[in-house]
């Protein structure tokens, strides 16, 4: 693989581990409120596929601050939306799990799992009958294929040939429940056999992910239909802050660790320039406090701004 | 020309004029659609325009979602409003919501029809009416228009909003005939002043107008007085504004609806009515409202559970020669 683009992945998931230390700090202090599901330890993945599903449409889930970021959403804004400030990409509306940017082809940012699968295969069936050819990929978790919306998706992806690539991220916890409790299969793929091609990635490997996406996206160009892929994963994490990730023992955090998808790539980039890019990412990170600290409330009167078009604002009640 | 007519050629001309449109729904292209109102327009405008699905309410929404923020037009037919409550979560937690949460840099241009009421004998599961639910989501506006020129009208003008709307039909108003004005100059905002009158002002919408209008005749004789008739046409917003004017008019006011009283759509406009007006009226206000109970098939409950002229009819004369009429 190409050095600059190692540089540049290995950039990324600094970037996003020191992003999200700096928001669980400043949920800490109070600065942040509401719900705050950090990606660390899932970096390899988010930022991997962000960057090599080039173009193309972008749908996931609340856990998404650093693939916004990876996708090319300033720093600074995606932090003020978590200070819930107006100069957040949503403008204080939408908080940690709403970031949208229609020019980078980043639709959200969902909080309902399994709810934003209908609306990607959608964008998906768009795209096949607009003729654009470098297709959708929705991104969710293990627990997210086990809602009736996924499986309707599955279905309605295949009977039209779709191009849609399902990523599950697969951390084998939905929420605190282990996905054997309440599914038969450790392995989602196992769900989607009869539908779809599927590929498996081991997501804590960065190089293989932006590989595999690649591979995945290039399927649905040559109008193959959907195809899904699973990266097994890990969070070091709770789900979201207030998860005091007590079901998981000792030894599979440890295990889940010596994983890190950083630590895993430093190797094969130059010291030197690894050091420089550790403290270019810890700067922006810092930058991107003091904007959000800065940026200014909303303004009250601006309280429905935004629900309808202003044509459609001078309706509403 | 019928109400299904006139709402079939809304859809003919945006169809034409519009090629970012397209319609989903279930059996709406081959099969003609459940109602009519898309007959014809599968051989017309052909299989990418006019989308057949499968019978899976949650993706037929959460799709035309996904195909509004990728630039087209979606006009979504759900087969009956019971069941949009498949779709719920779609309609609520992302139509109604991602324009807001987005701040505003994704816009839905998109309608959702859906047909409601009691018909004849569909059983529980066919016959509920569902907008006191649908008007109070914030984010969205609802039209529920009973006159097919209103219809055509509304129906060509929701569909070029870039709010998403959803367009509440009813079953037994498909076969209306009337003629249709396609010139009219028609605000789906406003409420239609359908019958003036000086004494009681009448609100109602969808099939319960019409069945209200039946009554007119025989309550202005027995009570003596005139009736004001208004069609709300739409439930959110609400045209307070012209109800104010009619209300200030004639100092009482009735409210005529299909849904179960409890928790009822016709109740916020009462309450809107005490809370606002109340030194206007010269009688409490009168609601006249479905009984909480699930619609049965039998035909005499079925009608027992809902307004019908005659329970209309005696309603109101009984409340009116009580308040002083």
């Amino acid at each position: 693989m190409d050095k600059l683009l190692l540089e540049d992945l290995y950039y990324s998931m600094l970037l996003g581990r020191y992003f999200e230390y700096a928001a669980k700090e400043n949920y800490m202090q109070g600065h942040i409120s509401g719900f705050l599901h950090l990606d660390i330890g899932q970096e390899g993945l988010s930022v991997g596929a962000m960057k090599a599903f080039k173009k193309g449409d972008i749908f996931t889930t609340y856990r998404e601050h650093v693939m916004a970021i990876a996708r090319g959403m300033a720093p600074d804004a995606v932090m003020a939306e978590l200070f819930g400030k107006v100069d957040g990409v949503s403008e204080g509306r939408g908080g940690s799990m709403h970031m949208f940017s229609p020019e980078l082809g980043f639709y959200g940012g969902d909080a309902i799992v399994g709810g934003h699968i209908p609306n990607a295969v959608g964008c998906a069936y768009a795209r096949k009958l607009q003729g654009l050819n470098d297709g959708t990929m929705v991104v969710f978790g293990d627990g997210a294929t086990n809602c009736g919306g996924f499986f309707e998706s599955i279905n309605i992806a295949s009977a039209q040939k779709l191009p849609i690539l399902f990523l599950c991220e697969n951390n084998k916890y939905a929420i605190g429940t282990r996905i054997d409790k309440v599914s038969p299969f450790i392995k989602q793929t196992e769900k989607v056999g009869g539908y779809m091609q599927s590929l498996e990635v081991n997501g804590m490997d960065i190089v293989s992910v932006y590989e595999t996406i690649g591979k995945a996206q290039k399927y649905l160009q040559e109008g193959n239909g959907p195809i899904f892929v699973e990266a097994m994963t890990c969070r070091f994490e709770g789900h979201s802050i207030s998860d005091a990730n007590q079901y998981r023992d000792t030894q599979e955090m440890k295990e889940c660790k010596d994983a890190d998808p950083i630590l895993r790539l430093k190797p094969r980039i130059d010291a030197q320039k690894a050091h420089e890019l550790e403290e270019r990412a810890i700067q922006v990170v810092e930058e991107a406090v003091i904007f959000a600290k800065l940026s200014p409330e909303p303004s009250l009167k601006d309280l429905k701004k935004h629900m309808f078009t202003p044509e459609g604002l001078t309706h509403a009640l | 020309m019928l109400y299904r007519e006139a709402l079939n050629l809304a859809l003919d001309e945006e169809l034409k004029q519009d090629k970012n449109l397209v319609l989903l729904g279930e059996d709406i292209g081959a099969f003609g659609g459940t109602f009519r109102v898309t007959e014809g327009l599968f051989a017309k405008y052909g299989k990418n325009r006019v989308i057949d699905t499968p019978i899976a309410e949650l993706s037929i929404v959460g799709n035309a979602i996904g195909m509004a923020i990728a630039g087209l037009r979606p006009v979504v037919e759900l087969m009956t409003a019971n069941f949009s409550l498949l779709a719920f979560d779609q309609i609520i937690n992302h139509m109604s919501k991602i324009p807001y949460m987005s701040a505003g840099k994704i816009r839905l241009p998109m309608v959702i029809r859906m047909p409601q009421g009691v018909s004849r004998q569909l059983g529980a599961q066919h016959s509920e009416s569902y907008e006191q639910m649908l008007s109070a989501v914030p984010g969205v506006f609802v039209f529920a228009v009973a006159d097919p020129t209103y219809a055509y009208h509304a129906l060509r003008q929701s569909i070029r909003m870039d709010d998403p709307v959803i367009f509440i039909e009813h079953e037994l108003l498909y076969n209306k005939n009337s003629e249709v004005d396609v010139n009219a100059k028609v605000n789906p905002f406003k409420a239609r002043l359908v019958k003036e009158g000086d004494d009681i002002t009448i609100i109602s919408y969808l099939k319960m107008l019409d069945d209200t209008l039946t009554c007119i005749d025989e309550i202005e004789k027995s009570l003596n007085c005139s009736c004001e008739v208004i069609d709300l046409c739409s439930l959110n917003p609400i045209d307070f504004q012209s109800l104010e004017v009619s209300i200030s008019k004639t100092g009482r006011v009735v409210l005529v609806e299909e849904g179960h009283k409890m928790g009822s759509f016709g109740a916020q406009v009462i309450s809107w009515a005490a809370e606002e007006l109340f030194y206007l009226l010269d009688a409490p206000p009168l609601r006249l409202s479905g009984e909480n109970v699930p619609i049965a098939y039998n035909r005499q409950l079925e009608l027992a559970s809902i307004p019908t002229p005659q329970s209309i009819t005696k309603d109101i004369i009984q409340w009116g020669k009580q308040s002083g009429l």
